[in-house]
């Protein structure tokens, strides 16, 4: 377990022979049964070859493959013909390991799209050529973007059903360009497939020879994961503190969420504001000289301090923000609606503090990109503009510069449900 | 010194989010409880466990929900396994129940104890008043699994409600319960069969002789190899005979298959798993078998 202390932590051993050892991406999926979602699903699963034999028998039917009964989840799903909540897939190809979180698409389930793209490095939204851009497939591309997702992907199916027609992709194409320049989005592309033929997914095709963009899982293999987040300040919300009764060992412990730490480096603690030096880095790969988000680690100080869960571990000079006053976009999630001015617990990173829902400025109709004013409650879906007040002051970074420190969920303290997630704009 | 920091491969991102899941329940839940049967999974969550407390003891007692039918080279491993951490170990018993009436065996050569350990698992949960248990469960193996969250929220009666799932977004866990409900905490949900053997590999982590290829006496029964053994009566026409076998999954030996194999050594297993065809539930689990929504029919009652 031990290693050489000039091991950089979340490094592979560093070595020009090594082969390069697969990363892990994480992409949500939005559309309904009606753009071929889990048809597409079931394609990437089947070609990239990641089903199981016994998995496969049990979607062929008189010698048939449906690709779409793949991706069946619970009971009552299949007895309705829909889907209801988030499902969680993997499959791997050399290169890379996949977590699809498959998201239904209807307007009533946005809180379960809101759910799977928190964690999305790329989202895919769907289209049927035919139909072209809809309303529904607007609000997925929306949702993304307002969850910070760097990348998405229009992906135009159903190909074969419009001849595979150049003309119809460009100008569905288009149109979302035009329309999704509004979101604040790193990277949009746009790739025409048919999940059902196979052209284009896993497999270049000769009926889509036109296009001159990669295939949608070579898309997948490339797009950059988690960009940046070790690129940032440091960021260790601390958890937990290891503690050693025999040899007074004291390690602060917590997952990176953003940065480096390196022995050595001057630190702060927040809220108190104390300071010391880092004395050492525990990592999972035992002792290091630095380690990088997102690993979990602990961290010795050289000196004493009141260090607690809640605390917020940070490089001098690279303070984030702070206040008592937040100013974030809200998915409420909770079946009852937001009470006016109600009181909710808060959970942000390792802190948990009282809120009151202040003021609702506005709600989002994300499709339009438009918003509606004079709302007094948030129900179930809605996504708002909102201020809250908190019991004590918050550290946090705007949700666009860190998705960690600027994220938290609001729980009803009398069913305990979660009921809403925040999206920090800004605050005082 | 260099202190450039390259980009964390899979493994690293997957036991990064996993650490910090057994962290929060540690520091948000009063009484928790790491569920370890000797098999694969769980001797991954024993490792990250260390990972997360260590030079600490853990924060929670080990318990294991002992059938009476598990291979003795999984209690073997088991104890040893949990001498060597120096931690503390609670066995609660399938036996126990059937003793005080808790629960009926079932009996006939199909007999499996396998639903039995639900009502001793919720038992011991009462008792000892446990209000997490973490379970090496993994999404990749099976539907209902796929669905259900991280932290998987059950009511007094330990039953699991797809339709009542709290919302789970980016690492913000919400672990608040009332008093007699518990939360079943599955650190490894993101994980694949194969990153558990690779991570095994690259930890070089120690696992009960079961998971190598080894000489068995076994029996043949709806295309799977059992082990011969009392806890299973054969039927007729079923003929014994020795074969080289390893085991996918650990569970009862009632219901657990073996597979064929002459993999003898983890880096042979390994390879062996990335090439194999067949889901470990298909292909070694009984209890799966029952009908298309069993494993979300059992977990409703409150099994893992």
């Amino acid at each position: 377990m031990s290693t050489a202390p000039e091991q950089v932590a979340s490094a592979a051993p560093v070595s020009p022979a090594a082969k390069a050892e697969p990363q892990l991406l994480r992409f949500a999926t939005a559309g309904s049964v009606d753009d071929g979602k889990s048809t597409l699903i079931g394609r990437l699963l089947y070609d990239a070859k990641s089903l199981h034999a016994d998995a496969l028998e049990a979607v062929t039917k008189n010698g048939e493959v449906d690709l779409a009964l793949l991706t069946d989840g619970l009971r009552a799903e299949r007895e309705q013909g829909i889907t209801i909540d988030v499902a969680y897939r993997h499959f791997a190809t050399p290169r890379r390991r996949f977590i699809i979180a498959d998201t239904p698409g209807h307007a009533q389930y946005t809180r379960n799209m809101v759910t799977g793209a928190s964690t999305a490095d790329l989202a895919i939204v769907l289209v049927d050529a035919r139909e072209g851009l809809l309303t529904q497939s607007r609000r997925h591309a929306a949702i993304a973007g307002l969850l910070g997702i760097p990348r998405i992907v229009l992906a135009v199916n159903k190909m074969d059903l419009v001849g595979y027609d150049q003309d119809v992709f460009r100008r569905i194409c288009g149109e979302f360009r035009a329309w999704a320049s509004r979101l604040e989005v790193e990277e949009l592309a746009c790739i025409p497939i048919s999940a059902l033929k196979g052209d284009n997914v896993v497999e270049r095709s000769e009926n889509l020879a036109w296009f001159g963009g990669p295939t949608l899982l070579q898309y997948l293999e490339e797009a950059p994961v988690a960009a940046g987040l070790a690129g940032g300040p440091l960021r260790l919300p601390v958890q937990w503190v290891v503690r050693d009764q025999e040899t007074e060992h004291r390690g602060y412990a917590g997952q990176l969420a953003g940065g480096t730490v390196k022995v050595g480096d001057e630190v702060v603690v927040l809220p108190a504001g104390t300071s010391s030096r880092v004395a050492a880095i525990d990592a999972p790969a035992g002792s290091v000289e630095a380690a990088g988000a997102p690993l979990s680690i602990a961290v010795q100080l050289e000196d004493q301090l009141d260090v607690a869960r809640g605390t917020m571990i940070v490089r001098a000079g690279e303070a984030p923000r702070s206040g008592r006053e937040i100013d974030a976009t809200v998915c409420w999630l909770g079946e009852a609606a937001s009470r006016p001015r109600g009181r909710y617990l808060l959970k942000h990173t390792t802190a948990t503090v009282r809120a009151v829902l202040d003021t609702i400025h506005h709600t989002l109709e994300v499709e339009k990109l438009d918003e509606r004013p004079d709302a007094d409650s948030l129900s179930r879906n809605e996504i708002g503009r909102v201020t809250l007040r908190v019991s004590s002051e918050l550290y946090f970074d705007r949700y666009a510069e860190n998705r960690t420190t600027g994220s938290f969920i609001l729980i009803d303290e009398a069913t305990n449900e979660t009921v809403g997630a925040g999206m920090i704009d800004d605050g005082r | 010194m260099s202190t450039s920091i390259a980009a964390p491969t899979h493994l690293q991102v997957l036991e990064a989010e996993a650490i910090h899941i057994m962290r929060e329940v540690a520091a948000e839940l009063e009484s928790p409880v790491l569920l370890f049967s000797g098999g694969k999974d769980s001797i991954v969550l024993l490792r990250l466990a260390e990972k997360a407390f260590r030079p600490a003891p853990f924060p929670f007692p080990i318990m294991h929900v002992d059938t009476g039918h598990n291979f003795p080279e999984a209690i073997e491993f088991r104890d040893r396994r949990v001498a060597e951490l120096g931690e503390r170990l609670i066995v609660a018993s399938v036996q126990d129940s059937i003793d005080k009436g808790r629960v009926v065996e079932e009996t006939g050569p199909r007999a499996s104890r396998n639903r039995l350990q639900t009502v001793t698992l919720l038992d011991a949960i009462a008792e000892h008043g446990f209000d997490a248990a973490f379970g090496g469960a993994r999404r990749d193996e099976e539907r209902a699994r796929a669905k259900e969250r991280i932290f998987s929220f059950r009511d007094d009666f330990g039953q699991w409600d797809p339709r009542r799932q709290r919302a789970e977004l980016w690492s913000l866990y919400n672990g608040r319960i009332r008093r007699g409900e518990h939360v079943r905490v599955f650190p490894i949900s993101n994980w694949t069969e194969l990153d558990v053997w690779e991570y095994i590999l690259t930890e070089g982590l120690e696992i009960p002789p079961l998971y190598t290829a080894h000489e068995r006496e076994v029996f043949e029964r709806d295309g799977m190899l059992y082990a011969v053994s009392d806890f299973i009566e054969m039927m007729d026409g079923e003929e014994p005979f020795t074969e080289w076998v390893r085991y996918r999954t650990v569970g009862d030996m009632s219901c657990t298959g073996a597979v064929r194999s002459r993999a003898t050594t983890l880096e042979d297993v390994v390879a062996e798993i990335a090439a194999t065809r067949v889901t470990e539930r298909g292909e070694t689990r009984a209890d799966d078998r029952v009908s298309e929504a069993a494993m979300e029919d059992r977990k409703r009652e409150g099994y893992f």
